[in-house]
């Protein structure tokens, strides 16, 4: 077990971690606009956003190198403008982390501001309440139970992503190497003990995750039940 | 003072009503998909109007179909039917969240009896608790005017009587126009001064 350099560990968490904040505040906002709007194209709004949800991971990272690739129509921005590659560096483990849990924040999200009554809003706003101040006072608290399990499953979804990574990111030890990685190539050169390793803390990790949210869940659940 | 002309394209026919509302009780009266609801909603700036006007005061709300009012700078309370009351806020909470002038307000709480529940949850009150803690609610943002949707419906008959004794105490005291919706007949008799029968999105009779 001396072998085992935790670079893997650090990485996921700070890719996990970062993306589900990116992902928590852009899935909530897109999902409560969109969910109190009707306009012109928004099945395909968000089934675009939904998207990754259903596609092989190889296909989002092909995607994704399309468009961060050193030739792609982002990629290229960046080089040239600021020198700045995504592609081979950790920023491509976190694009990829984002893009793929989005869709899981954004479901549970859109579920938990569609599963309270709406005239709980419109009752905040008669008394004067900008939609602003209604949002953070009723929406936000009233859906939270729903953000929260979205929270959590896109944080689990963020630590196990490996194929559009591995497109983007690369493999490249004490640079790109997140957990999912880490246990594909142990197990490809035959260190199955680091494999077993970071296969125990990435079960762990999504088994307390999932734990933690149940228990919260029906503790809360029960405290303001209508 | 209100005065009000609405027209409004709905599913199966065009809602088109004029009426006025001064400082009394007038009740909306009509059979259910009537567009009592949507009269309501267009008052309190929630659903928009086609054409029209609503003239509060001396303040135009909405004109020529437009709203010149945003639904939070109406002034407007709005019981709601079914209440909704937050179900994560105590009943102080509740009351306080639009809440002008404290001492009113308390005074309200004391004349409608619910002093002993503010600390407790919306789950944790009785049906006509409810109806009184939404009531002082709408009340509480001191409106120059008060939508009552159905709200005596879901009440048994000895909380339905006291709640109407309460209505008009408070009415008579404040001198609020109110605009009640309902469909028992008991309610008209009882509290207007004026009703409106509504049918297929027509005022079909005024009387007193």
């Amino acid at each position: 077990m001396d072998q085992i350099n935790f670079f893997p560990l650090w990485l996921s968490l700070k890719t996990a971690s970062i993306s589900t904040v990116i992902v928590f505040l852009t899935g909530v906002f897109l999902s409560y606009l969109v969910s109190r709007k009707e306009f012109f194209g928004k099945s395909i709004i968000e089934a675009v956003f939904l998207l990754p949800l259903v596609l092989p991971p190889t296909v989002v990272g092909f995607g994704l190198l399309y468009i961060f690739g050193k030739n792609g129509m982002i990629g290229k921005i960046l080089i040239d403008l600021f020198d700045f590659q995504i592609v081979f560096t950790w920023y491509g483990a976190l694009i990829a982390s984002i893009v793929v849990s989005f869709p899981l924040m954004y479901q549970s999200a859109s579920a938990a501001f569609k599963q309270y009554d709406k005239n709980l809003e419109n009752a905040a706003l008669t008394m004067g309440k900008s939609r602003w101040i209604v949002f953070w006072t009723i929406a936000f608290p009233l859906a939270w139970p729903g953000l929260l399990a979205g929270l959590v499953l896109a944080f689990a979804r963020g630590l196990g992503e490996f194929g559009a990574t591995l497109m983007l990111a690369g493999y490249i030890p004490n640079v790109t190497e997140t957990i999912p990685l880490a246990i594909y190539f142990a197990v490809e050169s035959g260190k199955m003990e680091i494999a077993k390793f970071w296969v125990i803390i990435i079960v762990a990790l999504g088994f307390f995750a999932i734990l933690w949210l149940n228990w919260w869940s029906a503790r809360n659940m029960m405290k303001h039940n209508r | 003072m209100l005065t009000v002309h609405i027209k409004k394209q709905l599913s199966h026919y065009l809602l088109d009503v004029a009426f006025r509302v001064d400082k009394e009780i007038v009740v909306l009266f009509g059979p259910s998909g009537s567009g009592k609801t949507t009269i309501l909603n267009s008052l309190a700036g929630l659903t928009k109007i086609n054409d029209g006007y609503i003239k509060l005061k001396e303040r135009y709300l909405c004109l020529k179909g437009k709203s010149l009012v945003p639904v939070q700078d109406r002034n407007i309370g709005y019981l709601f039917q079914d209440y909704a009351l937050f179900p994560h806020k105590s009943v102080w909470e509740n009351i306080a969240y639009g809440m002008k002038n404290e001492p009113f307000t308390r005074s309200l709480i004391e004349e409608l009896n619910i002093g002993h529940l503010l600390d407790q949850y919306p789950h944790e009150i009785s049906g006509g608790e409810k109806q009184r803690t939404a009531l002082i609610r709408a009340l509480a943002t001191e409106p120059e005017l008060l939508l009552l949707d159905e709200p005596f419906s879901a009440l048994d008959e000895d909380t339905k009587k006291l709640s109407y004794e309460q209505l008009l105490a408070i009415q008579d005291r404040w001198k609020i126009p109110v605009l009640l919706v309902t469909h028992n007949s008991y309610e008209i008799e009882k509290l207007a001064d004026k009703v409106l029968h509504i049918q297929k999105g027509m005022l079909q009779e005024i009387g007193s």
